[in-house]
């Protein structure tokens, strides 16, 4: 419940007696949330400043629309567009997994499972969200790449599959738990009345209830694929250093094949050999500034769809 | 939204007789088996950690430093570091994120600012890990000067990647005290500071601290922004100051994965891996520990 | 950290040199401590890291950190602004990194450390590719028109497709291949399998008969028993990577690697100590443990002139 209207009361309610450690809570707190919007200045600022610098060199034109990533092979070619498509790969793969599953596990965690189950599953699934992505990476490419192989044989040693199966193992949660406080916050009572008209569970659930969260459970989307966006160790360790743009049609040439993501590409970099002040280290930030953009559109959105849609109960 | 009208009474009673309880089974078993799939496949992998684990997770390497020996190689400097680091960045994160989270909900007035950093927050909660760390590059090593690597930057750093999720767990924990206790403390002639301190923030307390639990797990686990500070991946010695040089566990399993001997990729690794899952289930544990025992507190 | 006595120190030297096999000791070492930072090359890191692991066994109190940040990032962002006292660098200093030191008051002092034996690595059991020569390999790596079948290249190999593995494009590894094998800098085929995790490249080529790649000689001494040389014809004959071959320049493929120090921080006892260990012991076998080529005598004699020690 909003308790802002509690701002509307007096500071001095006992004549003046604290008004001095008022005044100071008052300001301190603010300076607190100023932070917030100062971290974010930050950010930007220094974002901004080094892909400037990048792009007083290449122009922003060809960096957004170019087709090949070759920082070092000639010819020299600073496109990020294979990269973006790496990362909505990657992305693409663990919605795949993680989308249904995660409303899934919210349907059975808020509609089936007796409190003491619930207590007990809720906090294993937030575990998956708990390992670090170093692990992950590893996990995929010592474990799960090796037992793909006995399934693809054809499969490469760095793959998309791989970093898409962790990754979406990742954000299940994300999606659970958001889904979850969406679906029971569905009123009881207009599940009851379907019931009360003859109708099954299953008709129940699938007709009237995730339609009635549907706008909590969108949201849940959009934050965990912006999750997955952002995901950088174990993509970087998993998913290879090829930057291209993948045949989606070509389901072998997506999924068995390594491609580079937006966040690898910017770690690679970084810990590479290039030159400092050489337009390849500069575009470290460039990609940085994509990427920001493109998590920062993706949150508003979830911001707009829960706010757009979300039902009224009463 | 399927409206009641739209289902023929008649005709929806012969349906449940004879498929409703088919699809009520099948939604169930869906269900239940999305629920699991996710932890069987962690756990199967964990197993597969623990497996080849064994025989190199000992005392020895738990206590000794990195080697370029495979038998040598220990995680201890990482240990403490990363335990270092986590102790560090509390205190700042917390101050600022229950500030920032107290502002939001006892002091701004709905306004076009309120809504503008209430976006901001949410927006930075889920900034790319490895922008962190071109912060921390670009604002604590460039702009301050700092020396790179130290625990001070590394805190620093990563006490503004868990600062949104901590404001916004702290603010619903604030949120989630009944106005009812506000108004009795004004009732009484308290202060507003008084209120908040003594009531609300109190009350909201096992929220705050289960947010603040799980985030510094977050923060034990991050690899990008150390890579970007500069964080070195081997350090022969445990920090003794702020100033000091640290390395963190995942910055010396990232380094073990590269080196070339086999048994650093299976064994050493492997015992690394488990070690900080034990630190962060342990810190899960105290999360979910501490929200039972204060939730059935305040029922 | 618990200051030891006099006799445990050099008692620990004793059994130092008895168990790593003589790890050449300063002589006349007094107590040392403070704090030496070292950034840069992944590839040079395994002898900075193995140096400073056996210094740190010496003097504890001296706190040493290595950093793999890659060659051109440890310039930029640590040793020109003089927040690191060593930059390792797979390759030579450039003329604007060194301008950019000097600017800043810091004079780089180049020190060779050892030489990568820049290895071809094949499958074993594809016996055509026992030897190849410099044009066999510009051929199967350069850009223009990029062969897809080994028998592209040779008539006599195999009618099966290319499978290649090899460094991406960022590291210096890729660099020295290029500039020395290719001829030109970025002169490379881009449809490769890209990857810094030379582990992952001894998999793929131990999994396919028809895969070929390169990388440092650390990864194919740790892995003979998985994965085969390719000796190098450089124009005097088919010589394989060694660590003797490299040394004496019969290889082709040997790559130099080097530490920068800085001048202001060579001022300072503990870095000068260190560095100084550092020389003497990149002409033993501890830079051979970590898969590189030590320097000879004669470049340790000209390093330690080089930071004033006779």
């Amino acid at each position: 419940m909003d308790t802002t209207d509690n701002a509307d009361l007096p500071l001095d309610l006992t004549r003046g007696v604290h008004l001095g450690r008022e005044r100071f809570a008052r300001s301190a707190v603010f300076v607190c949330a100023a932070v917030t919007v100062l971290t974010t200045g930050g950010i930007i600022a220094v974002l901004l400043i080094h892909a400037a610098e990048f792009f007083a060199d290449w122009s922003v034109w060809d960096f957004l629309t170019g087709t090949q990533w070759s920082p070092a092979i000639e010819p020299v070619q600073y496109g990020v567009l294979p990269l973006v498509c790496g990362t909505l790969v990657i992305t693409l793969g663990s919605a795949i997994i993680a989308l249904p599953l995660g409303v899934a596990a919210a349907v059975y965690l808020s509609e089936y499972a007796r409190p003491k189950v619930r207590a007990v599953v809720k906090p294993m699934l937030e575990i998956l969200a708990g390992v670090p992505t170093v692990v992950y990476g590893y996990f995929a490419l010592v474990y799960i790449t090796p037992w793909l192989k006995n399934v693809f044989p054809s499969i490469s040693t760095f793959n998309t599959l791989s970093a898409s199966i962790v990754v979406g193992i990742m954000i299940i949660p994300f999606v659970a738990s958001i889904s979850e406080d969406a679906i029971r916050a569905v009123p009881k009572s207009l599940r009851m009345a379907g019931y009360g008209l003859g109708a099954t569970r299953f008709s129940v659930v699938v007709r009237v209830v995730i339609p009635a969260a549907f706008s909590g459970i969108i949201a849940s989307f959009i934050l965990a694929l912006s999750r997955a966006i952002g995901e950088t160790m174990a993509v970087t360790i998993a998913a290879g250093q090829s930057p291209r743009i993948a045949n989606l049609l070509n389901l072998e040439d997506t999924f068995l094949r390594p491609i580079e993501t937006m966040t690898a590409a910017m770690v690679n970099i970084g810990m590479s050999d290039v030159t400092g002040d050489s337009l390849a280290y500069r575009s470290l930030f460039a990609i940085g500034l994509v990427l920001f953009c493109m998590t920062f559109m993706m949150n508003i959105l979830g911001s707009w769809v829960t706010s757009r849609f979300r039902e009224k109960y009463e | 939204m399927t409206s009641p009208k739209d289902i023929p009474a008649p005709a929806m009673k012969l349906t449940v007789e004879r498929s409703g309880r088919a699809k009520d089974w099948l939604l169930l078993i869906v269900c239940l088996l999305s629920t699991c799939v996710g932890g069987a496949a962690l756990f199967t992998l964990l197993a597969y950690v623990v497996v080849d684990a064994a025989g190199w997770l000992d005392w020895q390497f738990l206590s000794s430093t990195t080697s370029r020996f495979p038998e040598k190689a220990g995680i201890f400097p990482a240990m403490v570091g990363s335990i270092y680091m986590a102790g560090l960045m509390i205190p700042p994160a917390m101050v600022m994120g229950i500030g920032a989270a107290v502002y939001l909900t006892e002091y701004a007035k709905p306004s076009r600012l309120t809504r503008f950093i209430d976006i901001n927050i949410a927006n930075l909660a889920g900034v790319p890990s490895v922008v962190w760390g071109l912060l921390g590059l670009g604002l604590f090593i460039q702009l301050f000067d700092m020396t790179y690597g130290t625990l001070l930057v590394g805190a620093l750093t990563m006490a503004l990647l868990i600062l949104p999720v901590i404001t916004i767990t702290s603010r619903e924990a604030i949120r989630a005290v009944p106005d009812s206790l506000r108004q009795a403390a004004y009732g009484i002639g308290a202060t507003k500071w008084q209120t908040i301190s003594r009531i609300v923030l109190p009350r909201a307390l096992p929220g705050i601290l289960t947010g603040t639990v799980l985030s510094l797990a977050r923060a034990l686990g991050e690899t990008a922004p150390l890579i970007m500070i500069g964080v070195p991946t081997a350090v022969f010695a445990t920090p003794d100051s702020p100033g000091d040089k640290f390395t963190s566990m995942t910055m010396q399993l990232f380094s073990w994965s590269d080196y070339p001997q086999p048994e650093f990729q299976r064994g050493v690794l492997a015992a690394g891996v488990v070690t900080l899952l034990v630190v962060l289930l342990s810190l899960n544990a105290l999360a979910i520990y501490l929200r039972h025992r204060f939730q059935g507190k305040h029922q | 950290m618990v200051k030891r006595s006099w006799i445990t120190v050099w008692l620990a030297v004793a059994a130092l040199m008895a168990s790593c096999g003589g790890t050449e000791e300063t002589p006349g070492t007094k107590k040392l401590s403070g704090e030496i930072k070292i950034a840069g090359s992944s590839t040079v890191y395994p002898i900075s890291m193995a140096i400073a692991e056996e210094f740190s066994k010496l003097h504890p109190d001296v706190k040493v950190s290595v950093s793999s940040t890659g060659t051109g990032g440890g310039f930029k962002n640590f040793f020109i602004p003089g927040k690191t006292d060593i930059n390792d660098a797979s390759r030579p200093i450039k003329a604007s990194e060194a301008e950019a030191a000097r600017a800043n008051k810091i004079e780089p002092i180049e020190l060779a450390v050892g030489i990568d034996a820049l290895s071809v690595v094949a499958n074993k059991d594809a016996d055509w590719a026992d030897t190849m020569t410099f044009a066999q390999l510009k051929r199967i790596w350069g850009p223009g028109n990029p062969p897809k079948k080994w028998n592209e290249v040779e008539t006599a190999w195999p009618d099966a497709d290319l499978e290649l593995y090899g460094p991406a494009s960022t590291s210096g590894t890729f660099d020295y291949f290029t500039e020395v094998v290719i001829g030109k800098s970025g002169s490379h085929r881009s449809d490769y399998h890209k990857t810094e995790h030379d582990n992952v490249i001894v998999q793929g080529i131990e999994g396919n008969k028809n895969a070929l790649g390169y990388f440092g000689f650390a990864y194919y001494t740790n892995n003979k028993d998985r994965i085969k040389a390719v000796a190098i014809d450089g124009g005097s004959g088919p010589v394989k990577p060694s660590l003797a071959d490299a040394q004496s320049g019969a290889y082709p493929l040997s790559r130099p690697l080097f530490i920068y120090v800085s001048s202001t921080a060579l001022a300072k006892p503990h870095v000068k100590a260190f560095v100084e260990f550092y020389v003497r012991n990149s002409a033993t076998k501890l830079v051979s443990q970590v898969g590189y080529v030590p320097i000879t005598d004669a470049q340790m004699k000209e390093n330690l002139a080089k930071i004033g020690v006779k």
